[in-house]
């Protein structure tokens, strides 16, 4: 079997990933990192936020206001200590993103511009036009090609972590261009592998976003935590998906019922103003807002269309001006996907899978209870995002973290001795098993598209917006069958090179296990809070649950959910209020208080 | 409007062919169906090996590129209606002009290369603690390069260059466009460092101009421009240089 | 007489790549306007040359005597030398236009913060053509 060796090696080529990188190479230039992709890093899903990224730079703004909305954003499901950290370190790394060259959008007098975005008490969101991202994503990796140390796998396809001695010791990866099968061993192993949305038929994800390095985690005896979050968001467009970023209702964008009503103002999140107001109607969460839209939905005030119910937004007062210089993608979007001018029309939008607040279980410094494994951005649990992300905070999330990781795997990857041999035994026989269980395996009965297809309709049925014992239940059994028939999968494709159904497979078994975990979590956590409501325990409940789940995978393959208190420094929970109230009551350092758990 | 329409869609594996045919396809089509949706109907219900890229699904991560009826598009914003009166077919084959690795997929490793040759990233003599804050920038020397830093690598002006065609040496549109992004913004110091690799006949002396990269480039960046307005600096830079032997500032064009 | 090279393309061998490289044809400018339009106005440099070499050939007839002049005018006469001409006016005139409608591109002018509207650019060269058009005019016909 080939084998290549390095010091730290990522998983992963999105803003985390590289960022995580090149934070190595800064650290310690001697060390050899390597970045495993399965697409070119460029392509990674980074590059399609759209609306900005967090961190207070502006006078009136400080840290404890982004910490609070951050917080009670996640419905004090947050640990407490991380988001004082992220807080802290989210502005210098948006400034050292700027130093690399990021066309980060300015003021007239040449200072960064931030905008509001929903959730925000203040406005701290950092953006490049709508097309944050993109920005990002090509700055680190047009950066990342500076620094030698850094040798790239560009589709290159991680099958396995490697386990040994209690501590993980490399992957074994396909390289897509030539099929070839091999172990690439390091001393560090960092997941940067982003988030899941594809376990659900209807999400703004790309296609590559499987939940790889959640499983491969799961699977090598990592615990994943806060599975059950699963984040909607408000304003997609129809069939395909496609995100309108939360930008245009934060420049004033309305949600409008089928009656043009602005329905939002029926469900505690403030009167209807005619500019935005911070925190308030369609700058409410997302978690509400989606939830507001069910609701409609059920009283029948939506309106009904082949790919499902929508409700509108409604950008036409903007004007075309603002429209174009603050929404340009939005537009180009809308007219190129949707063929819709939203400067003369209403945008059709519904509540589309966005962000996985759950993942791979870390400490502040990505760390996983399995030595020598890391991890950072949407695939990583912190946690920063509690039960319900605010926009604009992962991608400095990714940043801080990545950074945090890359320097902490670099410190300890100096320390390791080399991987041992016995490491490539294991990596020979995930060959085997790719080979004879997928690759040149005759006679499967399953497609692919079928199963996938099959779980995608199961967990947004169980695992929705709002969810319930019996239908958790009934989705966990499910699941188990579809586990079963993937066994049963057939390949068209037995070529070695760049095998794509190979990839897809793999993946379709990723996305079933953490579909798993998913629903697993949803069923044991019996309240409600933020992205994760029970219709048959609708209340939150912190006298039991003012803790993240944190689920194991059994050696049988079957799962253990356990419970870990969440970590309280300054700010006790409380009610989350928006609207006019949010306005003025809390100020936050009034609840400084209590300390709990 | 038809609701079947006829893919014809290049396959090549390596393994078995020498080089690509056609396969034929037939695949409904939707009103809001582009011809990537086309191309997955075809791998998850009838031939799960058809070899294709994507991600995104929204015009942005650039991995779908390929010539649609001879023409340079990304797959996932080109709608199947637009070719519906074409006698109904469609033929779909790799990006031109770069060896393909299998069906639809292209090398791009050689592009790769190439982009980190001009270095696109931004360079600075000094070094400015991050405690001093942004570099300042207004909006308009930001919108100065704006334009050249929304290139997706998406490899479209490749395959619309004759001059890529002919010599697999030059360093292409999309790539002098980032180099150029990097020289026109007003943080950068290293444009003299990108004038060996630019301002030769690899370089934007390769470009005759054929203006074709432009033109199928779904972002909007303009390369056939910044490598013209190169020229022309590289043209004025050589004058001054004999006006004035000392003194004058290669390449550094920046409001 | 053409002579076909027949090369075997190496055999696929396990986890060798193995690219497709397609030929670039000596006709490719051929199938589609746009390129065919690229070849023309490159082609029209020689045109251009055809002006000058004339243009030479007048100068040197001139300073050869009036004898030599009139005979350089009887074969600029001839109906070869006024196809000749005329052709070469019309791919002049469509190197101008092409070109005046590249300039924009290759010369952005910015304007307070604002690059100026494409046709701005092109305008103005359009319009000294036109002017010096009329002023020759004027000369010759006068
Ligand atoms: C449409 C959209 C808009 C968004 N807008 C915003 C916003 O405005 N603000 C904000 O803060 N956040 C936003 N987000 C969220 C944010 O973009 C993501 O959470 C973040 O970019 C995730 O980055 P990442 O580095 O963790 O992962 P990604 O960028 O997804 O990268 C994952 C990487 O892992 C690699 N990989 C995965 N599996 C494997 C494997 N098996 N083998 C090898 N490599 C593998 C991939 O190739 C890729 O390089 C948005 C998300 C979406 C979908
Ligand atoms: S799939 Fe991303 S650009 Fe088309």
């Amino acid at each position: 079997m080939d084998v290549s060796s390095h010091d730290v090696l990522l998983v992963g080529g999105g803003g985390a990933g590289l960022r995580a990188a090149i934070a190595a190479a800064e650290v310690n230039p001697q060390l050899s990192i390597a970045v495993v992709s399965k697409v070119y890093p460029m392509r990674s899903h980074t590059v399609s936020a759209e609306g900005g990224a967090a961190g207070v730079i502006k006078e009136d703004d400080s840290l404890d206001e982004h910490a609070y909305d951050s917080i009670s954003g996640g419905d004090w499901l947050c640990d407490q200590d991380a988001v004082e950290t992220f807080v802290k370190e989210a502005p210098q790394e948006l400034l050292q993103l700027e130093r690399w060259g990021c066309p980060w959008s300015r003021e007239p007098n040449g200072h960064i511009a931030v905008r509001a975005f929903g959730g925000m008490k203040k406005r701290r969101t950092w953006f490049a036009a709508d097309k944050t991202g993109f920005h990002m994503l090509h700055t680190l990796f047009q950066t990342s090609l500076r620094f030698d140390p850094i040798t790239r796998y560009d589709e290159w396809f991680v099958t396995k972590l490697l386990v040994d001695e209690g501590r993980v010791q490399g992957v074994v990866a396909i390289e897509l261009m030539s099929g070839r099968i091999q172990a690439i061993t390091a001393k560090a192993v960092i997941l940067c592998t982003g988030g899941c949305g594809r376990i659900f038929p209807f999400t703004t994800n790309a296609n590559i976003k499987n939940g790889d390095g959640m499983a491969l985690a799961y699977r090598a005896g990592a615990p994943l935590k806060d599975m059950e979050f699963v984040q909607y968001h408000p304003t997609g467009l129809p069939f395909t998906g496609i995100l309108i970023t939360e930008a245009a209702r934060s420049e004033g964008g309305y949600m409008l019922n089928k009656d043009g009503y602005r329905y939002l103002q029926d469900y505690n999140l403030g009167k209807p103003q005619p500019k935005p107001v911070l925190r308030s109607m369609e700058l409410g969460p997302r978690d509400r807002l989606s939830q507001a839209f069910v609701s409609e939905d059920q009283k029948g005030r939506t309106i009904q269309t082949p790919y499902g119910s929508i409700v509108h937004l409604d950008l036409r007062h903007l004007g075309e001006k603002v429209i174009n210089t603050k929404l340009p993608f939005v537009r180009e979007l809308c007219m190129k996907y949707q063929n819709i001018d939203p400067v003369k029309e209403l945008i059709p939008v519904r509540p589309v899978v966005h962000y996985m607040m759950g993942g791979v279980s870390t400490d502040i410094d990505g760390a996983t209870p399995l030595a020598g494994l890391y991890a950072a951005g949407e695939v990583a649990c912190v946690s920063i995002n509690g039960a319900n992300r605010l926009g604009s905070n992962s991608l400095p999330e990714c940043l801080v973290f990545g950074a945090r990781a890359g320097k902490a795997a670099a410190l300890f990857a100096a320390q390791q001795k080399v991987p041992n041999g016995s490491v490539l035994a294991q990596a020979t026989d995930e060959r085997k098993r790719l080979e004879s269980q997928f690759l040149f395996k005759t006679g499967g009965r399953e497609r692919i598209s079928t199963i996938r297809e099959g779980m995608q309709t199961t967990v947004e049925k169980c695992a929705g917006i709002y969810r319930d014992g019996a239908s958790l239940a009934e989705g966990a059994d499910t699941l188990r069958q579809l586990q079963e028939r993937f066994a049963d999968i057939n390949l068209d494709d037995h070529n070695r090179t760049f095998n794509t159904e190979l990839e897809a497979a793999l993946e379709l078994g990723f996305m079933l296990d953490v579909a798993e975990s998913i629903v697993q979590c949803a069923l044991h956590r019996t309240e409600s809070r933020g992205a994760h409501q029970r219709t048959d325990f609708p209340a939150r409940d912190d006298k039991r649950f003012l803790a993240h789940s944190i689920v194991h995978r059994n050696p049988d393959g079957s799962s253990r959910v356990e419970l870990l208190p969440v970590k309280i420094t300054r700010w006790a929970p409380g009610e989350r209020v928006y609207g006019e109230l949010s306005q003025t009551n809390e100020p936050p350092q009034a609840v400084l208080t209590r300390k709990a758990g | 409007m038809a609701d079947k329409i006829i893919l014809e869609v290049a396959r090549y594996s390596p393994e078995q062919d020498t080089k690509p045919c056609f396969a034929t396809y037939e695949v409904p089509v939707h009103k809001e169906w582009v011809v990537l949706d086309a191309l997955n109907y075809i791998k998850d219900k009838v031939d799960g090996s058809l070899t294709y890229r994507w991600s995104c699904r929204m015009g942005i991560c650039g991995s779908c590129g390929m010539m649609v009826n001879g023409e340079p598009k990304l797959t996932c914003a080109t709608f199947l209606s637009s070719y519906a009166h074409n006698g109904n077919k469609i033929r779909v084959e790799p990006l031109r002009y770069f060896p393909v690795v299998r069906d639809l997929v292209t090398e791009l490793s050689d592009f790769l290369v190439k982009l980190k040759k001009v270095k696109p990233w931004l360079i600075r003599k000094d070094t400015v603690p991050l405690s001093q804050g942004e570099f300042l920038q207004t909006p308009e020397q930001l919108d100065y390069y704006k334009q050249f830093s929304m290139c997706i690598n998406c490899t479209l002006c490749y395959s619309a260059c004759p001059v890529v065609g002919l010599d697999p040496k030059f360093v292409g549109p999309a790539a002098i466009a980032l180099a150029q992004r990097y020289n026109l913004d007003s943080r950068d110091q290293g444009a003299v460092e990108r004038i060996a690799v630019l301002a030769h006949p690899e370089g934007i002396w390769g470009c005759t101009f054929v203006g074709e990269c432009t033109k199928v480039c779904p972002k909007h960046v303009d390369p056939a421009g910044a490598i013209q307005q190169y020229k022309l600096n590289a043209v004025l830079d050589w004058l001054t240089s004999f006006l004035m032997p000392r003194g004058h500032n290669s390449q550094d064009v920046k409001p | 007489m053409r002579q076909e090279i027949v090369k075997a393309a190496p055999a696929y061998t396990e986890f060798h790549p193995r690219w497709y490289r397609a030929p670039v044809s000596v006709y490719w400018w051929l199938g589609q306007w746009r390129y065919l339009k690229f070849i023309l106005r490159e082609l029209s440099s020689l045109f251009v040359a055809s002006f000058v070499v004339i243009t030479l050939l007048q100068v040197r007839a001139l300073r050869n005597g009036p004898e030599a002049y009139s005979r350089f005018q009887h074969w600029l006469q001839s109906p070869w030398m006024i196809a000749l001409n005329l052709v070469s006016f019309l791919f002049v005139v469509f190197h101008t236009i092409t070109w005046f409608n590249l300039a924009p591109r290759a010369m952005p002018i910015w304007v307070r913060g604002k690059r100026l509207p494409e046709f701005l650019v092109a305008a103005p060269n359009y319009a000294i053509w036109l002017v010096a058009s009329v002023v020759i005019a004027w000369f010759v016909l006068r």
